[in-house]
């Protein structure tokens, strides 16, 4: 599965949306979340999602990532069109070719977050030496040596965070995806946060795609997309 | 794996104690009343073979359905000096049996009368060990009897009453003589007790007719194990005689198998509501704990962890909860039996059902194998089936749907 997804032929675009439209449907009434978006997105680029709330951000996230499918158009990641894949092979792709940075509650609860950076490994198949070191390599990495063995619940929201950046950036992906990371932090822990990402990014070549509210965080992007209804207004 | 479904468990940990203690205590219950059931149908058979059935006894051909006089063995002393000396059996006795009217100054009762030999009956029946007045009949009684408590009350009759008794002989000559009453048994089996005379064996050949003939040939005092190896052994010495079969206890008396596999399958219906209750906290415990979950399997399946490896997670915390508990309940389960295998349990109000059982009211149960591994299985596979509804609920979790659920 690997060798005939991303990792082998990277181009240069990285994410490429081809006239892509969400519908949602509710009942009778249909919901246009995306409108016929065209986008491409280049490898290593440091890329943010901002617009006013039900814009459109998650939905697009998503369907980049692999978790839900558009109602028309093609989404491309490198040359792999994802958009007709099946779920378990979209499983897959999100395994080896995609991180995730979800708003809150990224953690496996039970597990510290060593043992959380090292789930995602475990789920590729990555031996248990292994997986230890890249798992401190990587928490060292985001600042938080020294809090290995904590559990989410002993780390505050801040740390939580980085602990999830290190979760998605530890299994070498092509792409991170991170809907409002910082919503729930203050901004100075949400500087942080960005720029950690931002380090992340350029020193392993990763392309972060993430969306906010907070023009604070918008700073730091090397290119602005704006949504508004489901379209794309402007691009910068 | 193993330490993430450990962990699991621990989570809700009141939920998880409460549940654990519900395995336990439904397993040591379990525990207790199959060894207590056991222990009872040892008791039963046991008593049945030792009171009159005997581990196996020689008959002839259909005598054990249709017990006529005529139906006999001929020349009875030689073949049981030939089954005497065959391997591993150690005691037989030989047996006439009739119907007679019996009958004291005021009453009249018909029932059967035992011909025994009583220093060889001694050997095979518990009877002359029951006698609770009076004495058991020996080599020199002639004109004595020994009868059941419940047909000397009958008869209004003690030690040292004369009876008569009338029947027919084996050659349908009137058979009529008169016993004195020796000795009265309670073997505790009141059906027994109330239609059974035992005279001596001689007088019975005289008066009953028989000549040279019996009724049965009983075989006593073998390994259980050894039974049916024996059994196929005397089947050989009847070759030549093809109309006598030898029969087991439990060939003798079918209805005492039956009734204990009615009496079990009654028990398993008791075991089988106790499991499914269990059973039930087990599945909801789960139900709950994977519905709060959600957005936390959601995640997993978003970072590309697969559906079945969410799913072997939940089983493998599921056994892991209930082995917890299984543990607890064989821990309790066998320190209370092992307590009562010392000391005996006396089931409350239970007099009456083991008088009719034929039990001892005392049961010491044993820690058996059986005993120990019955019920954990029970529980083990339930909790295994019904947590599948649980488990199937993830097959249909989306990533996102689930993430949204909190
Ligand atoms: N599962 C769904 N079912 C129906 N409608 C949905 C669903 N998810 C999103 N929508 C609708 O689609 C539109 C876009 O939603 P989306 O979540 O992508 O917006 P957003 O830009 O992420 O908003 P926010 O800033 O509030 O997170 C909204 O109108 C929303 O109500
Ligand atoms: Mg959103």
């Amino acid at each position: 599965m690997k060798n005939n997804t991303l990792q082998e032929n990277k181009l240069e675009a990285n994410v490429r949306c081809k006239d892509v439209s969400k519908i949602y449907r509710q009942g009778d009434i249909e919901v246009h979340a995306l409108r016929r978006i065209s986008i491409e997105i280049q490898d290593g680029s440091f890329v943010s999602l901002s617009g006013p709330s039900g814009s459109g951000k998650t939905t697009l996230l998503n369907l980049i990532g692999g978790l839900d499918r558009p109602t028309s158009g093609e989404i491309y990641l490198s040359n792999l069109r994802i958009d007709t894949l099946s779920s378990s092979e979209l499983a897959q792709v999100r395994l080896d070719n995609i991180g995730f940075i979800f708003q809150a509650y990224n953690l496996i609860p039970v597990l510290s977050a060593r043992e959380n950076v090292e789930f995602v490994m475990q789920l590729q198949g990555v031996n248990a030496a292994e997986r230890k070191e890249r798992a401190y390599e990587i928490l060292n990495a985001v600042g938080l040596n020294g809090l290995e063995n904590r559990r989410p619940g002993e780390l505050s929201g801040g740390q939580q965070q980085r602990v999830a950046v290190a979760r998605a950036i530890v299994s070498n992906p092509e792409i991170v995806l991170a809907d409002e990371p910082t919503a729930n932090l203050d901004s100075k822990t949400a500087k942080n946060l960005l720029e950690i990402m931002l380090s992340m990014c350029k020193e392993r070549k990763v392309t972060f795609i993430f969306s906010t509210h907070d023009k604070l965080v918008m700073e730091y992007a090397e290119r602005l997309i704006k949504l508004h209804d489901g379209e794309i207004v402007s691009d910068e | 794996m193993l330490k993430l479904a450990w962990r699991n468990i621990w989570r809700n940990s009141r939920r998880t104690i409460l549940t654990v203690l519900a395995i336990a205590f439904a397993t040591s219950i379990l525990q207790f009343f199959v060894s207590i059931q056991l222990k009872s149908y040892d008791a039963a058979t046991k008593s049945a073979i030792a009171l009159t059935l005997g581990q196996l006894q020689v008959q002839k051909k259909g005598y054990l359905e249709k017990p006529q006089i005529r139906a006999t063995i001929e020349d009875p002393l030689s073949l049981e000096s030939k089954i005497k000396s065959l391997d591993r059996v150690e005691h037989t006795s030989i047996r006439s049996i009739g119907f007679a009217l019996i009958s004291s100054e005021k009453r009249s009762y018909g029932l059967q009368v035992i011909g025994i030999m009583p220093e060889k009956e001694k050997l095979v029946s518990s009877v002359s060990g029951l006698i609770k007045k009076g004495e058991y009949l020996d080599s020199t009684s002639t004109n004595d009897c020994v009868i059941g408590e419940i047909l000397a009350k009958n008869l209004k009759v003690d030690i040292g009453d004369e009876v008569t008794i009338l029947g027919q002989g084996k050659d349908g000559s009137l058979a009529a003589s008169v016993a004195t009453i020796r000795g009265i048994f309670d073997s505790g089996t009141k059906d027994f007790d109330r239609v059974t005379m035992f005279i001596p064996y001689k007088t019975f050949q005289d008066v009953f007719s028989m000549q040279n003939s019996a009724h049965s040939i009983v075989v006593m005092g073998m390994r259980l194990k050894d039974l049916e190896q024996i059994q196929s052994k005397i089947e050989e010495l009847l070759k030549n005689e093809t109309n006598l079969v030898s029969l087991r206890w439990d060939q003798l008396m079918p209805g005492l198998k039956q009734s204990i596999e009615l009496d079990m399958s009654a028990g398993w219906i008791f075991y089988l509501t106790l499991v499914l209750i269990v059973t039930f906290s087990i599945v909801n415990t789960f139900l709950m704990s994977v519905l709060e979950r959600s957005r936390e399997f959601g995640i997993m399946l978003a970072i590309g962890a697969r559906t079945p490896r969410i799913m072997g997670m939940v089983v493998i915390e599921s056994i892991l909860l209930t082995l917890v508990g299984i543990f607890l309940g064989v821990l309790i389960g066998s320190g209370v039996i092992t307590y009562f295998s010392i000391h005996g349990f006396t089931v409350p109000g239970a007099e009456e059902i083991a008088k009719l059982w034929n039990l001892p009211i005392r049961i010491y149960p044993e820690l058996t194998i059986r005993v120990i591994l019955t019920a954990p299985l029970m529980i083990l596979t339930t909790t295994f089936i019904g947590v599948m509804y649980p488990v199937l609920k993830i097959l249909w979790l989306k990533p996102l749907e689930a993430m949204r659920a909190t």
